[in-house]
């Protein structure tokens, strides 16, 4: 059991819910969570969302509202500080990343995808680990980028993170930056060279995935160095 | 239930046929696509697919496959991450057909992939036409990302069994957990028993 202490409005379709959950063993960045609700009658319905938050810290996820779902609305527009929800995990051992695992580290996020990478970035942070990172992040637009101002931060300072934003539907006045969709020729310019030794995660959508996920393995990416994970429409 | 969420309704899931949904399992129309890196393409000029650890290897080239005798099972199939999906329609060889070509005592079978995917199984759960090597789905040739050229087939378990752009299996003496089964998840994977992950 786990009571949300804040609930945080990331963008306009996108919350981040705080947790205290007693008992919490602590977590690896990349690893999710499962969320159980149960209505007054017993009826249950239950998700895996990834945590936002570096290992150290309270477990928090970040959840976009998907018009048709189930679940999703109600832990973006629903919940209050105060409310418990029932918690299980952390879960995942593949999609985690730890300073010690090197790099350098190229994260690659679509949309919500870049929950999981947050952690990553928060924990290379928290850690002062100067293993080169940069994070090729995929919007619709920039009122869409989930943790914009954090994001800024992170790649202020000497050993900041790099960070690339594509926005592939609507584009602020003056934007300089990508805007179309993450392909080879995209990740060609972007992405470290395979020679490099790059760790690559990826995370978003199945469509989203599966292209940068063959990018990068056109580069010389072997596969064992691309590690995905991918969502799909699931409420 | 002592306990319930403040505020939340739910949608009922009165859709599901009795008896057809594992507990803590949604049905969705969709086919969603789960794996742990990249969509490997392998010709199938180069494909095989291995039986090795009994007395001998067995090993077909991909038409050698395509020219066995193939099944048309309709199954349920139930995700770890909760979805299920209803009447799914593929056609493939059954694992029976393929182990009965070689001699061996086998008690566990591994499953290995391109990719160096692997999953674990007891020889019970992949005989008695509960297991087939699916490689095609809904009457098309299985889609890559959904497995294909070739994928193991065991709708009995969660769907991580049913391991994608299977390469062969390797019986063996012992349980040996594969990839997922080393990372977090339940080593049977029996969704009517909710067996999702270690400790369950």
């Amino acid at each position: 059991m786990a009571e949300v202490v804040d609930a945080v409005a990331e963008t306009p379709r996108v919350r981040t819910l705080v947790l205290a959950a007693d008992g919490w063993p602590g977590h690896r960045a990349g690893q999710h969570l499962d969320v159980r609700l149960t209505a007054p009658d017993g009826y249950q319905a239950q998700r895996s969302y990834s945590v936002a938050s570096p290992p150290g810290e309270p477990p928090a996820i970040t959840v976009e509202r998907l018009e048709d779902g189930e679940v999703s609305p109600f832990l973006v527009d629903e919940v209050r500080a105060g409310d418990r929800i029932e918690i299980r995990g952390p879960i995942g051992g593949w999609f985690v990343w730890e300073p010690a695992l090197g790099g350098p580290l190229l994260l690659v996020a679509g949309g919500s995808g870049v929950v999981p990478l947050m952690a990553m970035a928060r924990l290379r942070a928290a850690a002062r680990s100067d293993v080169p990172a940069r994070l090729l992040y995929s919007s619709r637009s920039w009122e869409d980028v989930i943790y914009r101002e954090e994001l800024g931060a992170l790649a202020d300072g000497p050993a900041g993170l790099e960070v690339v934003h594509t926005l592939t539907r609507a584009q602020p006045d003056g934007w300089t930056g990508y805007a179309r969709r993450v392909d080879e020729a995209l990740l060609h310019e972007v992405a470290w060279p395979a020679e490099s030794g790059a760790q690559a995660f990826v995370c978003g959508p199945t469509a989203f995935v599966e292209a940068v996920a063959s990018g990068l393995v056109a580069l010389g990416y072997p596969s064992e160095r691309v590690k995905t994970e991918r969502f799909g429409a699931t409420g | 239930m002592s306990f319930f969420t403040r505020g939340f309704e739910g949608r009922r899931r009165d859709d599901a046929p009795e008896g057809r949904l594992p507990p803590g399992q949604y049905l969705t129309g969709g086919f969603p696509v789960l794996s742990a890196g990249p969509t490997p393409h392998t010709p199938l000029e180069e494909w095989t697919f291995t039986v090795e650890g009994g007395a001998e290897t067995a090993r077909w080239t991909w038409d050698e496959l395509r020219a066995l005798p193939s099944e048309t099972p309709t199954v349920d199939i139930h995700c770890v991450t909760r979805w299920s999906k209803l009447d799914t329609v593929w056609e493939g060889v059954s694992v029976d057909t393929l182990l009965d070509a070689v001699e061996h005592d086998a008690s566990y079978v591994l499953a290995f992939c391109d990719g160096g995917y692997t999953t674990n199984l007891p020889l019970e759960d992949v005989t008695g036409g509960k297991a087939w090597i699916a490689y095609g789905y809904d009457g098309e040739p299985l889609d890559p990302e959904h497995g294909g050229p070739a994928r193991l087939l065991v709708p009995h378990l969660y769907f991580w069994k049913s391991a994608k752009w299977v390469r062969g299996l390797r019986l063996l003496d012992d349980d040996e957990p594969g990839f997922w089964e080393s990372n977090g998840y339940h080593l049977r994977g029996d969704p009517w028993r909710e067996q999702r992950y270690w400790g369950d």
